[in-house]
């Protein structure tokens, strides 16, 4: 169905390919995982499937990508509209028309199908999606993971045999990930569609594929099975870790084969179990941080009702919960960028109110890495950032760059900070945040885009960091962070906490968040694969 | 299973919105442009696509702006309009000789207070009915009807009408980061650091949007020559221009209808040309288009009626319309306020929008 021969990408000004010598073939009917780590070239890969490498992105391509028959090199995107479908990262921001019905029938528009025609397929792509609900709702008002149910929908329409997708549950929180997997499984297996879809939280998707292609340094794999791939890949979810830990073989990839296979391992480490509900990691006596019966409004609707929070100094909490339930506006209200309703915010040491004290003051206090963190950057080098940051927060020339030259693994100082990865992007604006030494550190969802590797050393930093009595409030939908980092976990829903208990306690009773180590060992209640690893050394 | 709720169509309000505007624009009398801005709010209020955000009050508040604007710069600066009245005086500047002409400070009087008021108030009338159009169909529905010829170049401008108050959001959120970083000036230095930044969001959004209909396929070219497609396109764009200007000419009381009439009738001329010639490649089809019913038709009516009053109104120069710059209230034409007044019954005969209702 696709096939790359011999194909390689420059990009212009780029010193090394993005993609070399690629050569693979797609059948037609399967779903094709593309697994690698950040700019490893997947996102080209995906691209070139449809033409938009190199013709609406530049560079040159060398060798030939067929698709259905059809030679991307003389074949442009939108002629190709009707063979494959490319749903983006961000749906919201490609969307043409203003209604779920309208986007939905918008391609088929395009296209010319005759209106009779274009009314059935609006309706059967509808059911097929479950959205015949929403179908009259404004995009806008959608949830994250609707709004990228409608992006597939809409594509899906046109009637493409192939649907290419880039990173389509990295924003969502994970019941919302599970519906999108879900619609894309059905259209797979019902429909014979082709899936080609590439994903960091490959504990969300692995268990769904058909087929891994690993992707590193411009380099591809041919087609592996996933059982066979994971066993090699550099990257894999929990899952694969604890079964690579305990010598399974062949690989499960899903909680359900895991657990069967996991009964001896569950026996070893039964005398094992882990501290029930260890004491809170804190220091001092101090709450750095106090919220108490917050109410934010924004656009007529009220955001957060009655919000009651105090964390120690010293630890680290989670917060957690769907799109839309508040977590960023809470971090936004602790940070001073959203006034408040009724209720108030204490923050840092000495406590202060974040909205009567000029910037400079509250910086000192709490600092806030926002869900986009190019938002925090503007000049040209990194090492123009750093000294940028130096001067805006008033601290000794070279503070920030020895604060980036400890978190990050060396990040060159010449390079642009739009052209650093996603993982380097985030250490960057992090390293800006702590040169201003806060109290009290807020990351609004900072494991969006990030593969394993700048995941896990975004968790030690963070552990270092509390160790070192900072306090720490992450809102994520990354689970595993969770159970990597959390002393404390925090639920909210509706703008409402729910639950707020200890890390384990939580996240162990909790079907939603509960992270894949956790769904195979239950009903002992282990969190990561480190943990399960260290108990196993101390029984040997 | 519930039908699907009958909308206006968007033609329908735009035709009506441009009428509205066209009166706003042949009056000065405040109590006529108040009650343009009224109608607006009104109609909005009763009728805007839930679809989108309401625009209405950006151009509202843009409107203020540039009323407070021209007030301010006419007590510095006045504005040529000399009056007996004068309400308090500003410390004068001294300029050179060769500035004569210039004056910076000085009296300022009540007649060019109000003229610049009257004048800045039509402005924002105007203004307020292009955001009622917005509010009421959103420029992407319009899109849906346009003819094919016209496309490309609606697409461009309706990416450039969201291209705007997205890039106000953006600005917000770029301000709220800089305040991460203990920023909260606003200084000139702020703001040029501010842009940057802005504009990239601006500009990646846009590219984002445009690689997406790309690979949806828009634009694809329907069994058609590159040369056929570019005649249509050129006969399209100048018969626009020819629409333009006539209307301009029509408009602008100063040039007069002798200009104004002839090129108009060659403009219409060109475009339904262009239109003939590009409907032949139309490959794009239409799902569930709104209909066109006896609603539509009269709701551009009202619009139409207001315009031609208010346009025989100035020509024949009834009195009020014109208002002296005077501290009495100015009298108020009874028919043309009439007018302005029917143009708001489409708040209460038009369909009733999707999700509108409580």
């Amino acid at each position: 169905m696709i096939s790359f021969d011999r194909v390689s990408v420059r990009y212009a000004d780029a010193p090394v390919a993005a993609l070399h010598d690629v050569t693979l073939e797609i059948p037609e009917g399967e779903l094709v995982l593309v697994v690698g780590p950040t700019g490893s070239g997947k996102s080209t890969l995906l691209r070139t499937i449809n033409g938009l490498v190199p013709h609406f992105s530049g560079g040159t391509l060398t060798g030939t990508v067929t698709v259905d028959g059809l030679d991307t090199a003389t074949h442009r995107p939108r002629d190709l509209a009707t063979v494959v479908g490319l749903v983006d990262q961000n749906p919201s921001s490609t969307f043409v028309t203003d209604v779920v019905e309208d986007e939905v029938a918008y391609g088929m528009e395009t296209m010319g199908l005759d209106p009779t025609t274009i009314r059935r397929r609006v309706e059967e792509t509808l059911d097929l999606f479950g959205l015949t609900p929403l179908r009259a709702r404004p995009l806008l008002s959608l949830s994250g993971g609707q709004q990228q149910r409608v992006a597939i929908a809409a594509l899906f329409a046109a009637g493409p045999r192939i649907l290419v997708l880039d990173e389509p549950t990295s924003a969502l929180d994970p019941v919302a990930a599970e519906e999108v997997l879900a619609s894309l499984h059905r259209i797979v297996h019902d429909l014979g569609i082709t899936v080609v879809l590439a994903e960091h939280r490959l504990e969300r998707v692995v268990h769904h594929a058909d087929r891994v292609v690993l992707v590193a340094d411009g380099h591809a794999s041919e087609l592996l099975d996933p059982a066979e791939a994971m066993a090699l890949s550099q990257i894999f979810p929990p899952v694969v870790g604890l079964s690579r830990l305990a010598g399974w073989s062949p690989t499960p990839l899903s909680i359900r084969d895991a657990r069967r296979r996991a009964g001896q391992l569950r026996e070893q480490l039964v005398t094992r179990e882990p501290a029930a509900a260890s004491e809170l990691r804190a220091i001092g006596p101090s709450e750095p941080l106090v919220v108490a019966g917050v109410r934010v409004v924004r656009a007529g609707r009220s955001v957060l009702d009655r919000v009651d929070l105090s964390v120690s100094r010293g630890s680290i909490t989670v917060l957690m919960g769907r799109n839309g339930a508040g977590k960023s506006t809470l971090l936004g209200a602790i940070a001073g960028q959203h006034p408040l309703a009724t209720g108030r915010v204490r923050v840092g040491e000495n406590p202060i109110d974040p909205y009567a004290v000029p910037a400079r003051q509250r910086v000192r206090a709490v600092g806030l890495v926002p869900q986009q963190p190019e938002l925090l950057l503007y000049a040209d080098t990194v090492a123009g950032e750093c000294a940028d940051a130096d001067a805006d927060f008033g601290v000794a020339p070279g503070t920030t760059a020895a604060v980036l030259q400890r978190i990050s693994g060396g990040i060159d100082p010449d390079q642009h900070p739009r052209d650093l990865s996603e993982g380097q992007r985030l250490e960057l604006a992090l390293a800006v945040i702590l040169a201003g030494e806060p109290d009290v550190l807020l990351l609004d969802e900072p494991t969006r885009g990030l593969d394993y590797g700048a995941k896990q050393r975004l968790g030690t930093i963070l552990t270092v960091l509390a160790s070192r009595g900072t306090t720490v409030l992450v809102a994520t939908h990354d689970v595993e962070l969770a159970a990597e980092v959390a002393d404390r976990v925090v639920i909210l829903a509706d703008g409402e906490i729910v639950t707020d208990g200890p890390a384990r306690e939580v996240l162990a009773s909790s079907p939603a968040f509960a992270p894949q180590v956790t769904k195979v060992l239950l009903p002992q209640t282990w969190l990561t694969v480190a943990e399960v690893a260290g108990a196993l050394e101390r029984s040997a | 299973m519930h039908l699907r709720e009958r909308l206006q169509h968007p033609a329908a309000w735009w035709l009506w919105g441009l009428g509205l505007a066209t009166a706003a624009s042949r009056t000065t009398n405040p109590v006529l442009l108040l009650l343009v801005i009224g109608v607006c709010a009104l109609v909005v209020t009763e009728r805007r696509d839930p679809a989108i955000p309401n625009p209405l009050p950006a151009f509202l508040v843009l409107g203020a702006g540039i009323i407070v604007f021209r007030l301010v710069m006419t007590a510095i600066l006045g504005n040529g309009i000399h009056g007996d009245t004068v309400l308090f005086t500003l410390p004068t500047l001294p300029l050179p000789e060769w500035a004569s002409g210039v004056r910076i400070g000085g009296p300022v009087t009540l007649e060019s207070l109000l003229f610049a008021l009257y004048d800045a108030l039509r402005l924002a009338a105007i203004l307020a009915c292009v955001g009622a159009a917005n509010a009421l169909a959103s420029p992407r529905r319009l899109l849906r009807y346009l003819p094919v010829t016209l496309y490309d170049v609606g697409t461009a401008v309706v990416v450039g009408l969201t291209f705007a108050p997205q890039l106000l959001a953006d600005a917000r959120t770029v301000r709220a980061a800089r305040s991460l970083r203990g920023r909260d000036g606003r200084g000139i230095r702020e703001t040029a650091r501010l842009a940057v930044p802005v504009l990239e969001t601006a500009f990646e959004r846009s590219l984002g949007l445009a690689a997406s209909m790309e690979s949806r396929g828009y634009g694809r070219a329907v069994h058609t020559s590159p040369r056929g497609r570019r005649f249509a396109s050129a006969l399209a764009l100048i018969g626009l221009l020819g629409v333009l200007g006539g209307l301009y000419g029509l408009l602008d009381s100063s040039v007069g209808g002798a200009l104004g009439l002839p090129l108009l009738a060659l403009g219409v001329l060109l475009a339904t040309a262009s239109l003939a010639v590009g409907a032949r490649r139309d490959g794009r089809t239409g799902h569930r288009r709104e209909r066109w019913e006896w609603t539509e038709t009269l709701t551009v009516a009202t619009g139409a009626l207001a315009a031609t009053v208010l346009v025989i109104a100035s020509v024949q120069a009834w009195p009020g319309i014109v208002p002296a710059q005077s501290a009495q209230p100015p009298p108020v034409p009874l028919p043309a306020a009439l007018a302005v007044l029917v143009a708001g019954a489409p708040a209460f005969f038009t369909p009733i929008p999707r999700g509108a209702r409580r």
